[in-house]
């Protein structure tokens, strides 16, 4: 535990930073009320209405995050098995071989079938 | 022979809260001297001077530029939603500063002044490259908040697109890490800036070092692929809403990731804080004391300033052009390439004496040599589209158009007129 908390020490001071930042901005500098200023800007004519948030997405952010949902598992798996490597030996390497073999496999598919195309 | 993992987690409180405040201040001077240092090389490469009116050499402008946002009006836009509008810069800033504790600046020194031996590092943990890039992943999470919150489709789309480009390149990020953590049998960054006391890894392990210096700039969003931040794209992408130093922390956490990539990529490659060849050899104290501080600033400031070369240099590259290289060409050839370190590596340990290191550099430099042959080949040229057939129609939609190639003028109809007088004879 003595090795993580001088991360909390960094983090505190981080967090200090950075509210004091955003305190001091709103408190230093002028508030002149302008009914144009607080519309979202959109190159400088009038916005059209959107709802809430922003309106609707398009689905293909989603699917790139659970794409890279999936290969961050395959990197999570590869890590431990890399800094063992010298103890697991050839069977070792044989069985990580089968599993990037399935990763292929998957990602060959998903390649083929359009999935990693951006529109 | 640096601090190795035990060394850590046994350091009084006075030290630790000194070395947090000392890395805190390095990273905002880093940050303050990167803007200006930017701003000047960009200036010289496109052949005129950059800032050279505030301070020495232009040294304060930086400083300048934040006093100047601190003093602008902050601005929440109506359709904000106002928390998270206000949190969102604070998400992307820490976990920016976070991912400094664990980057190894040098061997153990002696305080001045006091007997308390320390390592030149926050602090090391077992899995502190790891914990790099899972901090850095928290980065995102603020920019995708921040574009959400802003209550504007531009915001939305340009944070969105900011996040999907950087998770993108994280994953070919992580797999040429693999490499690294294969050739050192460690996560944590001093023990792997020992393990480089004989040859740096950017040379048994170039398309890994190539790969991730190609992702660590499409990590940070920078050019060239920074369509998020092209102005005329997406405006301003997430932080197109934000006024002030709210703006300016944004900025900041840019930078400062700019530079944890740099400081990632000198402790993995580029040997740390050692000495490059030669100097090491020749002079005893190079890697003792506080001079290898100056070897790790020197090559993490070669980094950014590669990052500024770049930026300076190529022109932007569409969307989907890099997220497909992302996900297409550099994943496979990440993957391919960790199953020859294993593979290398087996036959060493199994077969030793027989095959030796040198297999590594050749099969790297075959790699490498491959990769460039193949991102340097022509594109298949399109066949030449066919000119139009249709008759040529000098009226078409009601106004005159001239023939498109493949039409042909009518020929000249006589119109009956002839010169002659016309009456004044």
């Amino acid at each position: 535990m003595e090795l993580y908390t001088p991360i909390l020490a960094l983090m505190v001071l981080a967090l200090g930073f950075a509210v004091f930042s955003v305190v001091v901005s709103s408190l230093t500098g002028p508030a002149r009320y302008n009914r144009a200023k607080l519309d979202s800007y959109e190159c400088g004519i009038e916005p059209t209405p959107q709802a809430h948030g922003g309106g609707r997405i398009p689905v293909k952010y989603y699917t790139v995050a659970m794409t890279f949902i999936i290969f961050d598992v395959e990197i999570m798996f590869l890590v431990p098995w890399a800094i063992y490597f010298d103890e697991l030996a050839l069977f070792g390497f044989l069985a990580m071989l089968l599993f990037l073999v399935n990763i292929t496999i998957a990602y060959v598919y998903e390649f083929k079938r359009g999935g990693l195309d951006w529109d | 022979m640096g601090p190795t993992l035990e060394s850590f987690g046994q350091d009084p409180v006075w030290v630790v809260i000194l070395k947090a405040v000392l890395v805190f201040v390095v990273l905002v001077l880093l940050t303050l001297f990167n803007i200006w240092w930017e701003r000047r090389v960009v200036a010289r490469m496109q052949h005129r001077i950059g800032p050279n009116r505030n301070g020495p050499f232009g040294l304060l402008q930086s400083l300048a530029d934040g006093v100047k946002l601190a003093l602008k009006e902050d601005i929440i836009p109506k359709a904000a939603d106002k928390v998270v509008f206000v949190l969102a810069p604070v998400i992307v800033v820490v976990p920016a500063f976070v991912t400094f504790s664990v980057i190894p600046f040098g061997p153990e020194v002696r305080i001045p002044f006091t007997d308390v031996v320390t390592p030149l590092q926050l602090t090391d943990m077992p899995v502190a490259v790891i914990f790099v890039m899972a901090i850095a992943s928290i980065g995102i999470y603020g920019i995708v908040l921040g574009g959400w919150s802003s209550g504007s489709t531009y915001s939305l789309l340009g944070g969105l697109r900011s996040s999907a480009q950087m998770i993108s390149y994280e994953v070919a990020m992580g797999l040429a890490l693999i490499t690294v953590f294969l050739q050192a049998g460690t996560m944590s960054t001093s023990e792997i800036v020992n393990a480089q006391a004989g040859l740096w890894y950017f040379v048994p392990l170039l398309p890994s070092f190539i790969i991730y210096v190609i992702s660590m700039v499409g990590e940070v969003n920078r050019a060239p692929f920074d369509l998020p931040e092209a102005e005329g794209e997406l405006v301003g992408g997430f932080h197109t809403e934000y006024s002030s130093l709210k703006f300016a922390l944004f900025f900041l956490a840019e930078y400062i990731n700019m530079a944890t990539v740099s400081a990632i990529a000198t402790t993995l490659f580029l040997g740390g804080w050692r000495a490059p060849f030669g100097i090491a050899q020749v002079w005893e104290g190079a890697n003792e004391g506080y001079w290898p501080v100056l070897w790790f600033f020197g090559k993490m400031l070669a980094f950014i300033f590669f990052f500024i070369w770049l930026r300076g240099s190529l022109p932007r590259l569409r969307y989907d052009q890099f997220m497909d290289f992302g996900w297409k060409v550099l994943i496979p050839i990440s993957l391919v390439w960790i199953v020859g370190v294993a593979g290398m590596r087996i036959v060493r340990n199994e077969y030793a004496g027989q095959l030796d290191q040198t297999w590594l550099f050749v099969a790297a430099g075959v790699f490498a040599a491959v990769l460039v042959v193949l991102l340097l080949l022509p594109e298949r040229r399109q066949p030449e589209p066919e000119p139009e057939r249709a008759e040529f129609d000098a009226f078409a939609g009601g106004y005159p158009v001239p023939p498109m190639p493949g039409q042909e003028l009518p020929a000249r109809v006589p119109t009956g007129a002839t010169t002659h007088d016309g009456g004044n004879d």
